[in-house]
């Protein structure tokens, strides 16, 4: 017995000293983006798209421009199992090979690291999740979260309610249901919530649904049955957004008044829901479907070539692999603003940090990405490092995502005064928070 | 007063005025006690046959249903795919005999369990290998499971209720009732509690212990199958499934972990207790409390019946 297991063991030492880890062009002129992902566990379904994006998008760069600014990017996934202490541990084992951003993709990994990034001076981007009141630039200058945060997305959420029920007035008695991960994620937009129902005189049902529950939610669509809201809003994550949409088409919910975040319009999450999904909108910040320059460039000079781990040529184009090109669109962006800041090529996270300060894409290198119609002209200040960028509303047709609505600004007056309040209470909460002492868009 | 009356009073007016939802929510929380049943059931059998707590099991739900997903995507049709998956399982059972249990026999209990969390480990990175970690979506169509929803008229409103449920709640009862008979009446049945007693006891009057763990990881691996295949066409068919596993603990501790009969009471108690607490007390503390409810409804049994409601007593003389 002890015979065979040692013969595995060493076969096992031998595979894993033979094989290399995942990563790719880790040349000794490059720079290197550990890419935080999650292939395996409870959200791998939600977590492969967002990888493949992201992996795909920067090896793209590689393969067909030689790099950003003639330097190669060497990338390496850790893999987090969307597990805030196995996140941890990825950031501590890469940190030391001059690791110039961390992309956690999980509010809870991205809770970890906030303190860390300003004493390690390695700037977090966190886009469109974590801590809202991160868009502080003043209070975090090294976490960023771009193109919007969860407030903003909430606070377009209760706008396109309110354009659909005739104006914010006519809001008021109405009951606006939050079904949501009864997690950090999902608990991120309440406070917003809760003061704009206050303010214009909604009722706000709120329907939590605990991690052991994501698959069987009958409990929350029983109450929501019982309560009848005019509107449903969902901020769920993995196995929850399919289970969701089955559970509303089941008691019969409206699906064009059941409206999620942009993390729950996977294209999986609304197929799973059969034809009782059709209709069910969701917020978005990127374009779905392959139909652009730089992702017919992506199956050109990634997947033809065997260097991309995405299962099938029409999984490029997905919601989540478009949510990882977007991501990797603002990384390569902000090494290139970096690069042109310090005059260099080889940046360091110092530098990285005042390239994603100083991100601002207009149409003219949108279209010059390969990536026009995709997403909106988005800016980062040094005071907003969200940029309260707009939201538009896409909508299930039974096959595909189709956008729905214009681009939506969020109420940032609404929104600014709330989150500068939290980002204070965060500092007082974790003093002696330390002050800022970097100049705006430099060092 | 009004807190009093809030959990005293409101409730039962709640159900009386609207018998009708008291139903719905009694018959969603009988079929999710069906399902938390099922899951228990894989912990019972093995446990009875081997004095082991499988932390496999969960894993062995999505295992069992990726393969299912997994062969019919590669084209196989529906019915063929659920015959390989049978025999995939039969497989598993008897890689899991020959190379876990036969090396480990009469060692201590708390070596079986770190193997089946090593038999865990290993299933989750030979599903993704194989299968890989995109969700699924359940062939409920191929395998000819209806997915309608039913309205029913009742005291002048509508009960609602989905055909998958109703399937899954006549499957399960099924496959429990004749797992009871089997265990209870045949001749293997009583070859698995004398396993289950004490194993060199067992093997000298000559029971194959080889054997009866194979047909025991077997009929759990088929458990797992039918597990898998009503809880993904519920929800999805992901490795997120494995999570349903912490549904059975407090059915296990209240229906013991050696009875068949207690598995599906301890999951309807469980199921129905949950919902009902959720619906009409739930709003009290926030909602959600249906997670730690359940370890609750259990514990409260635990302080009367140590050994659950069907749990056989342990007498140990001195």
């Amino acid at each position: 017995m002890f015979g065979r297991l040692g013969l595995a063991f060493s076969v096992a030492s031998v595979i894993a000293a033979v094989l290399p880890p995942i990563s790719t062009a880790h040349a000794e002129e490059s720079l290197y983006v550990p890419l935080l992902t999650y292939r395996t566990g409870a959200y791998a379904g939600s977590g492969i798209g967002i990888a493949d994006g992201m992996h795909d998008y920067l090896e793209m760069l590689n393969q067909r421009d030689g790099g950003i600014g003639g330097v190669k990017l060497a990338l390496e996934e850790c893999e987090t199992g969307y597990n805030s202490q196995k996140g941890v541990e990825c950031y501590e084992a890469t940190k030391g090979k001059g690791a110039l951003v961390y992309n956690p993709w999980s509010t809870g990994i991205t809770l970890q690291l906030i303190p860390k990034a300003g004493v390690d001076k390695i700037p977090v981007l966190s886009m469109a999740y974590g801590l809202s009141a991160a868009a502080d630039g003043k209070t975090f200058p090294w976490v960023f979260n771009p193109p919007m945060t969860y407030w903003d997305g909430a606070s377009v959420a209760i706008k396109y309610i309110a354009e659909k029920s005739g104006g914010m007035a006519k809001l008021k008695g109405k009951t606006i249901g939050y079904i949501y991960l009864d997690a950090p994620y999902g608990k991120e937009p309440i406070p917003l919530l809760e003061e704009l129902a206050k303010e214009n005189g909604f009722k706000l049902a709120k329907y939590p649904v605990p991690g052991d529950k994501m698959q069987d939610q009958s409990s929350q669509w029983l109450n929501v049955q019982s309560d009848s809201p005019d509107w449903m809003i969902m901020w769920g994550w993995g196995a929850m957004n399919p289970t969701a949409v089955k559970e509303a088409a089941k008691i019969g919910y409206p699906m064009d008044r059941f409206i999620g975040v942009w993390f729950s319009g996977g294209d999986d999450d609304a197929k799973a829901g059969g034809a009782g999904a059709k209709g069910f909108l969701t917020l978005n910040f990127n374009g779905t479907g392959a139909n652009y320059p730089a992702l017919a460039d992506i199956k050109k000079y990634v997947f033809a070539k065997g260097l991309s781990q995405v299962k099938g040529e029409d999984r490029i184009g997905e919601n989540n692999y478009n949510h990882g090109v977007y991501n990797s669109m603002l990384i390569a962006e902000a090494i290139r603003n970096a690069q042109k800041i310090a005059g260099k090529k080889m940046i360091d996270a110092a530098d990285m940090r005042a390239g994603l300060e100083t991100l601002n894409i207009d149409a003219a290198r949108i279209k010059e990405m390969g990536l026009e119609g995709f997403m909106a002209p988005m800016k980062v200040t040094c005071d907003d490092h969200s940029g309260e960028n707009p939201v538009y509303v896409q909508q299930w047709d039974g096959a595909k995502w189709v956008k729905v609505s214009d681009w939506i600004e969020p109420m940032t007056d609404k929104i600014r005064p709330t989150l500068l309040a939290d980002a204070k209470a965060y500092a007082d909460k974790n003093a002696p928070w330390p002050a800022r002492t970097e100049a705006c868009g430099g060092r | 007063m009004d807190l009093l009356a809030s959990i005293f009073l409101d409730p039962f007016v709640r159900m009386g005025t609207n018998p009708t939802f008291l139903v719905q929510v009694v018959w969603e929380g009988f079929v999710s006690g069906v399902l938390y049943a099922l899951v228990a059931l894989g912990f019972v059998l093995i446990y009875k046959a081997s004095g082991v707590f499988n932390f496999a099991q969960g894993i062995m739900v999505v295992f069992a249903a990726l393969t299912l997903v997994g062969l019919a995507e590669m084209g196989m049709p529906g019915w063929l795919a659920l015959a390989a998956a049978v025999v995939a399982m039969l497989i598993l059972a008897f890689g899991i005999e020959k190379l876990v249990l036969r090396p480990l026999v009469n060692q201590p209990d708390i070596i079986l369990l770190m193997a089946t969390i090593g038999l865990t480990r290993f299933l989750v990175g030979l599903g993704e290998m194989v299968f890989g970690g995109e969700p699924k979506v359940m062939i409920t169509g191929a395998l000819g499971i209806p997915t309608d929803v039913l309205r029913v008229p009742l005291f002048g409103k509508t009960l609602i209720l989905k055909e998958i449920d109703i399937t899954a709640a006549v499957v399960a009862l099924a496959m429990v009732a004749f797992l009871a008979v089997f265990f209870a009446r045949t001749k293997i049945g009583r070859a698995l509690r004398a396993v289950a007693d004490d194993h060199q006891a067992a093997l000298s009057v000559g029971i194959s212990l080889e054997k009866i763990w194979v047909i025991v990881w077997f009929a759990a691996g088929v458990v797992a199958l039918v597990t898998g295949i009503m809880w993904g066409a519920r929800s999805q068919v992901s490795f997120d499934l494995e999570i349903i596993a912490l549904k059975a603990l407090p059915v296990l501790i209240l229906g013991g972990f050696t009875s068949v009969p207690g598995a599906i009471v301890g999951g309807l108690m469980i199921g129905i207790g949950e919902k009902v607490g959720e619906i009409y007390w739930g709003r009290l503390l926030g909602g959600g409390i249906e997670s730690w409810l359940a370890y609750l409804i259990a514990l409260g049994f635990l302080l009367f019946r140590p050994q659950g409601l069907f749990g056989e007593k342990i007498i140990e003389r001195v």
